[in-house]
């Protein structure tokens, strides 16, 4: 079925949206954390207890992305009544349908609690992780089936689209995104409109958009979650712009370790092509465009936009010296836009809602909300949009809910290997494009890692840099021997072999490789170091001075040790230590053996009564 | 090697399409055999040293086979912090191998990946594909020790 007019999308939407309103719906979350957890199960179960009860044709159940509170999965949200359960196993089912659905009675152990008060909640909007947020580009996110696209057409897809080729020129369109003050969320910030506006007016009858789906930041998965959640706001900004800045091909680069990303996406693709959304005159107007998919095989360079055009030639992604930028000259020579995933789907609400609507969201100079992968030592870990400006703390106390028990939060690492650890002190910070760069991190794509009082900000230091110089593409020298080097210097003093001369060569080389690196993985991979260096010297200088390491991390400079007083002698440890290391007499305090000991840290896993201690 | 003939037509054996064939090569054997490798390079007119420094550039791809049980223990930021190191290290320790080593039987390898999308359930293991959230070490044993165990037909974990 093509639509071809406005008013024929309308009558769909009408239609598809009464059929939606007429009957329960079960949400199962269908997001990676949730499936890892068995929400597959879950939703296979729903469907043959519902067929069982007989009520298949009375409740429908929809396998969703996801719903953001992942750390609580499986996720189960029923409509119109809002209640949210948590934890849902398969074995929970028979009772949520035939308790919950059937005769509206409410499961206390399924809702979530509230953190202060202790009280069981019922709808998502009362728990404060979700309270908190401004849920706007994730607003389909855990409501939607991804695989259907009578679902985002129900709830207003594809009208911005609609409304944009029969009422829009191109130019009206960059304008709205200008002014708008849209700003790109793949890391550097740059603004969206005026990018369009340069592509528009390069020279060249054949262009390219194209969707940076290679989420290189190994931690995060804001634009995974997006893509596998909601499909179809991605896919509809990116004909947006490709009708304003006069592009008739558009490819989606996602990394092949997102299968399933993928496969939503090529499922999308085909129903957006179907209903007429992609292909020859779209909306009957004069404008066609297509998209297709392009895997990319796992490099974190090649999430960099020029090296990024070099994979989708089929080449190694190296990046290359800009000018020319890819809007000048991309795919095959090509004038090309590169925008990411989350910048595409703010696209559509953008035109939907209009431009001064969204510029009143967020700070002077960063408009709208951010997705950000909440994750690390904090209680709720998740999938969470926030207005730019919020503070670090309220994002991280207020729906992060804070440390995690007995521990103390002491820094956050957001912008990924390219951004920077910023201490507790400045968790007032707002978070927004400038202050973060001005503190030595940056916006990144959205990965925030909580760290607290048992990481080691020296051993993060050396994880980004190992990462770093495997990532390295060794095009340029700096890059290449400078991250290497900086991560032979850093191991060195997790390893306790480093001098107070080795801490002012890091600096030294951190400085250089920021400086003189080719690309943008180059210039930043010193941030997690400079800025370690400068919050946190205190624990370089424990590793170098005292050989010590403050949060108990580095091996080499750690022993474990039992505390008599606390140990019951429960002998839970005996067995699991793969040394033979721990002995003693039942019910009297145990011993390690340090000969023994090789610190695999077994016994301080499994012991109850917190008597193993790291020294 | 009727396979790789037809993985290579699928894509027109395009030069622009190597990448894909490999993806696809590598999806269906678990690694890169140098056989595959010669006949694309004949079939795609393109210099087997530049399939190879393909091949080792991204990271998804493998020149070595695999094990009958491929064990993978996630290294991203968030699993790092919660302790994947410690499975890295208790991996080795029980299956004798080092990091992206098969065993000698041939029954078990292991390798390490960056991030597998789940990080709010940090630290990771996927073993033949399937999760295991919030992983231990004591788990982790457990499971090998499953694993292990001659042939228990319906093996549903
Ligand atoms: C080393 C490196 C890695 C990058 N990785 C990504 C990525 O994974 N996803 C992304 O959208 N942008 C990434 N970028 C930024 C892109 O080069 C580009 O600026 C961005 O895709 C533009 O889209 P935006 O303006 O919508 O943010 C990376 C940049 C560098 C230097
Ligand atoms: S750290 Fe490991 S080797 Fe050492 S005593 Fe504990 S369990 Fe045994
Ligand atoms: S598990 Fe803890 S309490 Fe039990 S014997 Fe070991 S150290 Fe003591
Ligand atoms: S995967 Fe279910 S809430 Fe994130
Ligand atoms: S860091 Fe391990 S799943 Fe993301």
């Amino acid at each position: 079925m093509k639509i071809r007019t406005l008013e024929q999308l309308r009558a769909l939407e009408h239609e598809l949206r009464a059929a939606r309103d007429r009957k329960p719906c079960v949400r199962v979350c269908g997001g990676t954390g949730c499936r890892a957890r068995g929400s597959e199960d879950v939703f296979g179960r729903f469907r043959v207890v519902l067929e069982n009860e007989g009520l298949a044709d009375a409740v429908e159940v929809k396998f969703t992305g996801c719903h953001g509170l992942c750390e609580r999965g499986p996720l189960v949200s029923l409509a119109p009544h809002g209640i949210f359960y948590q934890s849902v196993e398969a074995g929970d089912v028979p009772a949520i349908v035939t308790e919950t659905l059937a005769r509206g009675v409410v499961i206390e152990r399924l809702l979530a609690q509230d953190p202060i008060t202790g009280k069981r909640v019922r709808q998502e909007q009362e728990i404060p992780f979700y309270r908190r947020q401004q849920r706007i580009v994730l607003r389909f996110n855990g409501v939607i089936d991804p695989t259907d696209i009578r679902e985002y057409i129900a709830l207003g897809g594809y009208r911005a689209l609609g409304d944009v080729l029969t009422h829009k020129t191109p130019e009206e369109v960059i304008e709205i995104i200008e002014r708008s003050g849209l700003r790109g969320r793949g890391g550097a910030g740059f603004p969206t409109g005026r990018k369009w506006r340069l592509a528009r007016a390069a020279p060249g009858s054949i262009k390219y958009v194209i969707c940076n789906g290679d989420e290189g930041d190994p931690g995060a998965f804001m634009d995974r979650s997006l893509l596998e959640g909601n499909p179809h706001s991605v896919i509809e900004g990116m004909i947006i712009g490709a009708y304003a800045v006069g592009a008739t091909r558009g490819i989606i680069y996602v990394r092949e370790e997102y299968p399933l990303a993928v496969r939503t996406l090529q499922i999308a693709l085909a129903q957006a092509r179907e209903y007429g959304f992609l292909g020859e005159a779209i909306f009957d107007s004069a404008f066609s465009f297509d998209i297709e998919i392009v895997r990319g095989a796992g490099a974190f360079v090649a999430g960099e936009e020029t090296a990024l055009i070099a994979a989708v030639e089929g080449r190694v992604s190296e990046p290359r010296q800009r000018p020319p930028y890819p809007v000048q000259r991309g795919v095959w020579g090509h004038p090309t836009v590169i925008n990411n995933v989350e910048t595409w789907a703010n696209v559509p609400i953008i035109l939907e809602r209009g431009p001064e609507w969204f510029a009143r969201l967020g700070t002077a100079t960063s408009k709208g909300t951010k997705i950000f992968s909440l994750v690390g030592k904090v209680a709720n870990t998740g999938l969470v949009e926030i207005p730019m400006g919020m503070t670090l703390r309220e994002l991280v106390e207020e729906i992060g809910g804070g440390a995690l028990p007995q521990r103390e939060i002491k820094a956050v690492q957001i912008g990924g290997p390219s951004g920077g650890c910023l201490p507790k002190a400045l968790f007032d910070l707002p978070i927004d494009y400038e202050s973060l760069t001005e503190a030595g991190a940056m916006m990144g794509s959205g990965g925030l890692i909580v760290m607290d009082d048992r990481t080691c900000m020296v051993d993060v230091a050396r994880y980004f840099m190992d990462f770093l110089r495997d990532e390295s593409c060794g095009k340029c020298l700096p890059c290449r021997e400078g991250t290497q080097r900086m991560y032979e210097l850093l191991t060195a003093m997790c390893e306790g072999r480093a001098t107070d001369a080795d801490l002012d060569v890091l600096e030294e080389l951190a400085q250089v490789v920021k400086e003189t690196s080719l690309c943008g993985l180059g210039q930043t991979a010193p941030n997690p170091v400079l800025t370690t260096l400068r919050y946190f010297r205190s624990e370089y200088e424990a590793h170098i001075r005292q050989k010590r390491c403050p949060a108990g991390v580095c091996k080499a400079l750690i022993r474990y040790v039992i505390n008599a007083e606390r140990c019951t002698g429960c002998v839970a440890c005996v067995q699991p230590c793969p040394q033979h290391a721990i002995s003693g007499q039942l019910k009297q305090p145990h011993v390690i053996d340090p000969e023994r000991c090789i610190k695999c840290g077994i016994c301080y896993e499994v012991c109850q009564f917190g008597a193993v201690e790291i020294v | 090697m009727r396979e790789i003939e037809a993985i290579i037509e699928r894509y027109g054996a395009q030069r622009r399409h190597v990448i894909s064939m490999l993806q696809d090569i590598q999806a269906r054997f678990h690694y890169l055999p140098k056989d595959a490798l010669m006949e694309v390079a004949a079939r795609v007119r393109i210099p087997l040293i530049d399939l190879y420094s393909i091949a080792t550039f991204y990271n998804c791809f493998s020149l070595l086979p695999r094990g009958e049980h491929v064990i993978k223990v996630c290294l991203g930021t968030a699993c790092h912090l919660k302790g994947g190191t410690r499975l890295v290290e208790a991996l080795e320790r029980e299956l004798g191998v080092r990091e992206g080593e098969m065993t000698p039987d041939g029954r078990f390898s292991f390798e390490t990946v960056r991030c597998v999308g789940a990080c709010a359930l940090a630290p990771l293991v996927l073993i033949d594909e399937r999760y295991y959230p919030k992983m231990t070490q004591r788990k982790l044993t457990q499971v090998l020790a499953r694993l292990r165990r001659p042939q228990p037909a319906a093996e549903a974990g």
